[in-house]
């Protein structure tokens, strides 16, 4: 059971804020700024937690239970992520589904925190979300049931193995199933095709708007954990990609923080040059993922070679 | 069968998806045209060696698939002046799931089949798909571009089971296709500029109001 090492949850605590700064930098190289420091999201977190907070007098303690009990589900999921060559903390068969239970937890309490507060606002964002959710949690676990199926693996760690080999001997699944991945990677972690981080309209607004009436140490807790969501995603992407796997130690670490800093420029470069989705459009964007992933089980399955 | 030749078919059932889940009519003519070129490309990637027959055919694809009929296409939609599908019968969120359902019954059926063994296993599925996509396409929308557009899929459908069994297969009923097609096309470009003409719109529900 505990085969892995803590590495990747220590890199997680330690650098997963400095994948937005990675994203916002790319995105102003984009625009021609200059761009926020790269640590910017440590020094929103740093400041937040210093600070003291409101709270409405309508919420109950349901209010802090989003931002804690989120924090503390994703840093759990983080245990289960295998970051390229390097293993998970803890692997045993079927944890991806205990991941997706985690990240679905995590979502819940956001989720009911928003309703909490009485914004009609925050209620609008919260529905999205559970929407937006409903449909790339079944597009996710049909992406990562379809290497199970084929490989008969079944821990996460073992399936981001089996699906990096998959590459030389059976490309177009790969890529398939890679792709249904990476979508749900942007929809999951609220990115621009789906939703904007920078908007400033309530309107629009998924992600931000369900935590508006929180600040001081509670938003801190909030921006952290969006960082290490963003982490646990984009490990999942780097580790089924076989371009960052390394065998020896020391050198896989670096080559797989290398694998997350190019998923983290390519989400800047995405965010660059496409524009946002009409809210209606987006289920058909994430349909089109499940097809992806349900496309590449049958060639894994059904069509054989 | 070499990785090229799997990633075309992987494209073309890709490109049958795409049909299933835009509304954009000159994004389906343009996919129209990349199923043509995919089919003319096809015989070259494959294990079989070229004779005349298939360059033959690979042309005809390339120059009637990729090019003339995309073009007549075009030329009916600044005529009829429709830029997308609005409302069909079945939603094209539905549509992609329709498509994934004939997609899995194309592999149960593609197993069933008797077939050559050289044939590659992902030809015979992609082929049948392409024939139900554009079936699909013809009952569940609502211009009658885009039944000319899911006619012209299905028999991309039909020429692709024929470049999979291109040995098999003689150059006589291939021909024939191809040229009946462009009878069809040519005519069917007419009509619905003529129905356009006479009465705003293409939309073939609205003819069943047409007795006389």
């Amino acid at each position: 059971m505990a085969d892995g090492s803590m590495t990747n949850v220590f890199l997680a605590a330690v650098l997963s804020p400095l994948l937005l700064g990675v994203i916002n930098r790319t995105k102003a190289f984009f625009a021609g700024r200059k761009g926020v420091p790269l640590g910017q999201a440590y020094y929103d977190a740093a400041k937040l937690l210093r600070k003291g907070m409101v709270l409405s007098r309508t919420t109950t303690p349901v209010f802090w239970l989003g931002p804690v009990a989120g924090l503390a589900a994703m840093t759990s999921a983080l245990l289960f992520v295998p970051l390229g060559g390097l293993p998970a903390a803890v692997s045993f068969p079927g944890d991806w589904i205990l991941l997706a239970g985690l990240l679905a937890l995590a979502r819940f309490l956001t989720v009911l925190s928003a309703l909490d507060t009485g914004s009609s606002f925050e209620g609008m964002g919260a529905s999205r979300e559970a929407f937006f959710a409903s449909l790339t949690e079944p597009v996710f676990l049909s992406a990562l049931a379809a290497l199970s199926l084929k490989g008969g693996a079944s821990s996460l760690n073992d399936l981001c193995a089996f699906a990096s080999t998959l590459f030389a001997e059976n490309l177009p699944a790969a890529v398939l199933v890679a792709a249904a991945l990476f979508i749900v990677y942007l929809t999951e972690n609220a990115r621009l095709p789906v939703d904007d981080p920078n908007t400033h309209l309530e309107l629009t607004m998924i992600h931000e708007v369900m935590v508006l009436d929180h600040s001081g140490p509670l938003f801190g807790y909030v921006v952290y954990g969006t960082a290490v969501k963003l982490w646990i995603f984009g490990s999942i992407v780097v580790s089924v990609c076989p371009l960052f796997r390394a065998a020896s130690a020391p050198f896989g670490v670096l080559v797989a923080l290398a694998g997350l800093l190019a998923v983290a420029v390519l989400t800047g470069v995405v965010e660059s040059v496409m524009a946002r989705l009409r809210l209606l459009r987006v289920p058909l964007l994430i349909a089109g993922a499940g097809v992806s992933a349900v496309v590449g089980a049958i060639l894994l399955t059904g069509v054989g070679r | 069968m070499s990785a090229w030749d799997q990633a075309l078919w992987v494209a073309f059932i890709l490109l049958n998806f795409l049909l299933l889940g835009t509304s954009r009519l000159s994004v389906c003519v343009r996919v129209l045209s990349a199923q043509g070129f995919l089919l003319a490309a096809l015989p070259w990637l494959s294990s079989s060696a070229i004779t005349g027959h298939t360059v033959v055919l690979s042309a005809a694809s390339a120059l009637l698939k990729g090019l003339v009929f995309p073009w007549f296409f075009m030329r009916a939609l600044d005529a009829a002046e429709v830029r997308r599908e609005v409302e069909p019968y079945v939603g094209f969120g539905a549509s992609l799931f329709v498509g994934l359902a004939a997609l899995g019954f194309c592999v149960w059926l593609a197993r069933a089949l008797p077939h050559p063994s050289a044939v590659s296993n992902v030809a015979l599925p992609a082929s049948l798909f392409a024939l139900m996509t554009g079936l699909f396409l013809i009952v569940s929308r609502k211009k009658a571009i885009t039944q000319a557009l899911a006619y012209l899929v299905m028999e991309n459908g039909a020429t692709a089971l024929g470049m999979a069994l291109l040995h098999w297969e003689p150059l006589v009923v291939e021909l024939g296709i191809l040229l009946d097609l462009f009878a069809a096309v040519f005519v069917m470009g007419i009509a619905v500029y003529h129905i356009n003409r006479e009465f705003d719109h293409i939309d073939t529900d609205r003819l069943n109001y047409l007795k006389d």
